[in-house]
């Protein structure tokens, strides 16, 4: 049966190569495809907004560094770490971020709900010298991060590719790209129009240098803003909607 | 007069049939060489636009490797005596080693590296100073190198020199395109230097496994094409009417490869610059993520090192494999299962629990397979366990496939949900994948290139057995700190920050968590040490070898003894025998 049948498939190498490519794709498919449709994968939560151009640029160098290779930004429903971190991420936090920052490892803490938890003094001094507020600290210093002007050439560009992978930035973000990315650091100007494109948008000197805009400024910017977008006093889970 | 004039057709009929092959030749020749000039373009094009210094150093490294191959290409084109041009092709009729040679030499080299690498982080983890102060060194920049270089340079030329020594052998013919698997193995070197390169200066997608930025990635993509090419064209020609079960698992390595890596790395680029954004977002790029890469274990880790498992086990054994049928059923079940288990990297997260409980069920169902193949290759030695006493690369053989076991018995207790509420995130998850990659990866790589290196250089044996004898304990006791180590310590963090006390306040602050991992860490460390020093005495042993020298030595059981003559390919058979087998 099977297995004298299976000298076809051992004597011909098209039939063993497409049938090995139908098997291995079954799996993925059934997966992958229905989160592209399901509600709960796809539902908007009230207050998630794409990143302004600073948070995205500070998310870069988030990224560029692979703080991901020791910090998380998925938190589960668990009371410890409900206590620890906050309440459990959703799968709305994240629908702009391209690609995901959930992690897998956490040799240091969690960073889904770090914004606002300390103030922007703390993150700079922890950033240059870790061990200087947390003594037990393994991490790396990146101090480099302080004396280094942010790159802000191809503001516009980064938007462009997000809005051609599906992040909803309209003509207006992406042409006042470079001047919203300016004025979310410029405790000065008037924030009423990156307000108006990016409600909840915190603006001020995040590195305590108003002269430069560093990159510590968009890091710091990033780290800010994480888990601050959905209000949780009002939030309801879809489960507990009528 | 009529035999004179039969002789002189015949020489005519032979020079112009030659005359169509080199001429063959020197078209692809020069056709490469302008492929490489059109690529040497778009690397000066990447220099002269480059905002980032990053991208600038890529596009040099890009411009002097197209310079080299085009020369390289071009110097093979000889004048004849007649003002015509030729390719000599160097050819005694046998296997074509040449490129596995070189395949063995990159795996010993990245596999150096790529440890001490490893050792480097390792060491950061326990004395933070050493990551320097400076961008380029610190942990989160090394960490990717490391992985990246264990598991695509170390294990990927591994899999590529053996595949392509497997598939000779078992198709009794020669490699196919000869060339273009010389193009397969450089094309794969850049590939490692751009993607180890671009970690260091900060070009990276985050994508686990899968940093590198979208040009690599093309460029990855045209090499294995190339290597699909001259692997299946291989298989085409061969002379044997089966297609040899290691076969299989080469081929749904290379397959599977190619798809995870297509559809896990589309991006669209930021202008004309290193940086790109995924096409999936959040929950569904976690889960394309992971798809990719646990299945880069599942296809690259294992699939392709279950070719190596079919080939190389018995031969150095002198046994058949122990059931055919057995590696029927091994074959379909492992990869159709292992495709489902990703979503057990997402336990408890914001993907649907439907989800993540197939990805556990899958990951529990997939130990069945994988004993399956475990028990396939350790029962080959029935009746030859004897040679564990005495044959040093047999032994190592064994300890590959008792660590396959293993890690495959304790990856789906780890898939389990509540099993992974503790482990998740934890060092226990390192220590997991460190008893599969030193244990599996690392031992079998390393039997078979003791199995290779002395048939590859026309030694009669490796320059010394006892040392791979050491080389044999050194890894082991590397193996049994780092596995023991990163147990414990993931446990006990876990543990301790779920821990709560009488009052329900958690009782240790991060922090606290971070210090109790100290002393685990330098013993992880020790033992990443201890697998490095066996890696060097593994190259030393090599380098000895290659160079034809024999350690005067006690002597050790070298395996089946190795008979070039027999190790030939199969040849033509003559007009009007009968047919191949359909193809």
């Amino acid at each position: 049966m099977i297995f004298e049948n299976h000298g076809k498939v051992e004597r011909n190498v098209t039939i063993l190569a497409v049938l090995t490519l139908i098997v291995v794709m079954i799996g993925g498919l059934v997966q992958m495809v229905p989160l592209f449709f399901l509600e709960n994968t796809i539902e908007k939560v009230e207050g998630v907004r794409p990143y302004t151009p600073l948070e995205l640029a500070g998310r870069n160098i988030y990224i560029r560094e692979g703080c991901y290779t020791c910090h998380s930004q998925m938190i589960r429903p668990f009371r410890d770490e409900a206590e620890r971190y906050g309440h459990y991420s959703l799968a709305a936090e994240s629908m702009y971020d391209h690609p995901f920052q959930w992690g897998s490892k956490r040799t240091g803490p969690d960073l889904a709900r770090v914004g606002g938890r300390y103030s922007d003094e703390w993150h700079v001094q922890h950033l240059m010298a870790p061990t200087k507020v947390v003594p037990e600290s393994i991490m790396p210093s990146y101090a480099f991060l302080k004396t280094r002007d942010l790159d802000m050439r191809d503001a516009a560009a980064h938007l462009k590719a997000n809005r051609a992978v599906g992040v909803p930035y309209t003509d207006a973000h992406i042409e006042n790209a470079l001047k919203d990315l300016k004025a979310q650091a410029d405790p000065m100007g008037d924030p009423s129009e990156l307000e108006s494109r990016y409600p909840r948008v915190q603006v001020r000197d995040f590195d305590g240098n108003p002269d430069r805009l560093t990159e510590m400024d968009a890091l710091v910017a990033y780290l800010q803003m994480l888990g601050t977008l959905v209000d949780f006093d009002s939030y309801v889970p879809a489960e507990n909607r009528r | 007069m009529a035999s004179r004039a039969k002789r002189r057709k015949h020489a005519r009929i032979y020079r112009a049939n030659s005359y169509f092959r080199t001429g063959a030749n020197v078209m692809t020749a020069f056709f490469s060489a302008g492929a490489y000039l059109v690529f040497g373009i778009m690397s000066l094009f990447m220099i002269a636009t480059a905002t980032s210094a990053g991208f600038a150093i890529h596009g040099v490294i890009i411009l002097i490797a197209c310079i080299l191959a085009a020369l390289t290409t071009l110097g093979r084109v000889k004048p004849t005596e007649r003002d015509g041009w030729v390719v000599p092709e160097k050819t005694d009729g046998g296997y074509y080693d040449g490129v596995i040679k070189a395949g063995v030499i990159a795996t010993v080299f990245w596999g150096i590296a790529g440890l001490l690498v490893g050792v480097v982080i390792a060491a950061q983890l326990a004395w933070p100073v050493l990551n320097l102060g400076l961008e380029w060194t610190s942990f989160g920049r090394l960490r990717p190198l490391h992985t990246s270089a264990v598991i695509f340079a170390f294990g990927g030329n591994a899999l590529i020199a053996t595949s392509f020594w497997v598939v000779q052998r078992t198709c009794r013919t020669q490699l196919f395109a000869p060339g273009l698997s010389w193009f397969v193995f450089w094309g794969y070197q850049l590939f490692i230097v751009l993607a180890a390169t671009g970690y260091l200066l900060g070009i990276t997608q985050s994508k686990e496994y899968a940093e590198p930025e979208w040009y690599v990635d093309l460029w990855l993509t045209i090499v294995w094409v190339a290597y699909f090419l001259v692997y299946v064209g291989t298989i085409v020609k061969r002379r044997e009417p089966h297609i040899y079960v290691a076969n299989w698992f080469y081929l749904a390595f290379i397959i599977t490869i190619a798809m995870l890596h297509i559809v896990n790395n589309l991006a669209v680029p930021a202008g004309f610059g290193p940086k790109s954004y995924i096409v999936w977002s959040g929950v569904q790029d976690a889960l394309t993520q992971w798809w990719y890469g646990h299945n880069a274990v599942g296809f690259f880790l294992t699939a392709g090192f279950l070719g190596m498992m079919y080939y190389f086990v018995p031969k150095q054994a002198g046994k058949p494999v122990y059931s055919y049928r057995l590696s029927i059923v091994h074959f379909w079940s492992l990869i159709f299962l292992y495709i489902w288990a990703g979503p057990h990297h997402l336990h408890f997260t914001a993907l649907p629990d439907w989800a993540q409980t197939l990805g556990m069920v899958f990951s529990v169902m997939l130990w069945m397979p994988s004993w399956g193949g475990m028990i396939n290759g350790l029962m080959t030695l029935d009746g030859a366990w004897d040679k564990i006493r005495t044959d040093p690369i047999i032994r190592m053989f064994v300890a590959a496939l008792a660590f396959y076991g293993m890690a495959t018995f304790e990856g789906p207790v780890m898939s389990i949900r509540s099993v992974n509420g503790l482990s998740h995130y934890t060092d226990w998850t390192i220590g997991h994948v460190h008893s599969g990659a030193l244990g599996w990866n690392g031992m079998i790589t390393f039997a078979c290139v003791y199995f290779l290196t002395p048939r590859l250089f026309g030694a009669e044996r490796m320059y010394s057995l006892r040392m791979i004898n050491w080389h044999f304990w050194l890894a082991m006791g590397g193996i049994v700190l780092y596995a023991a180590s990163m147990w414990v310590a993931g446990i006990m963090q876990g543990l301790m920050w779920r821990e709560f006390n009488a009052e329900g306040y958690l009782v240790y602050s991060f922090a606290e968590v971070v210090a109790a991992m100290h002393p685990y860490y330098i013993i992880r460390w020790l033992g990443g040490v201890l697998y490095l020093v066996g890696a060097l005495l593994m190259a030393w042993n090599v380098w000895m070898t290659a160079k034809g020298r024999l350690r005067d030595e006690a002597p050790l059981d070298a395996g089946q003894p190795y008979n070039p003559s027999a190790d030939r390919p199969l040849e033509p058979r003559p007009a009007g025998a009968l047919a191949q087998p359909a193809e």
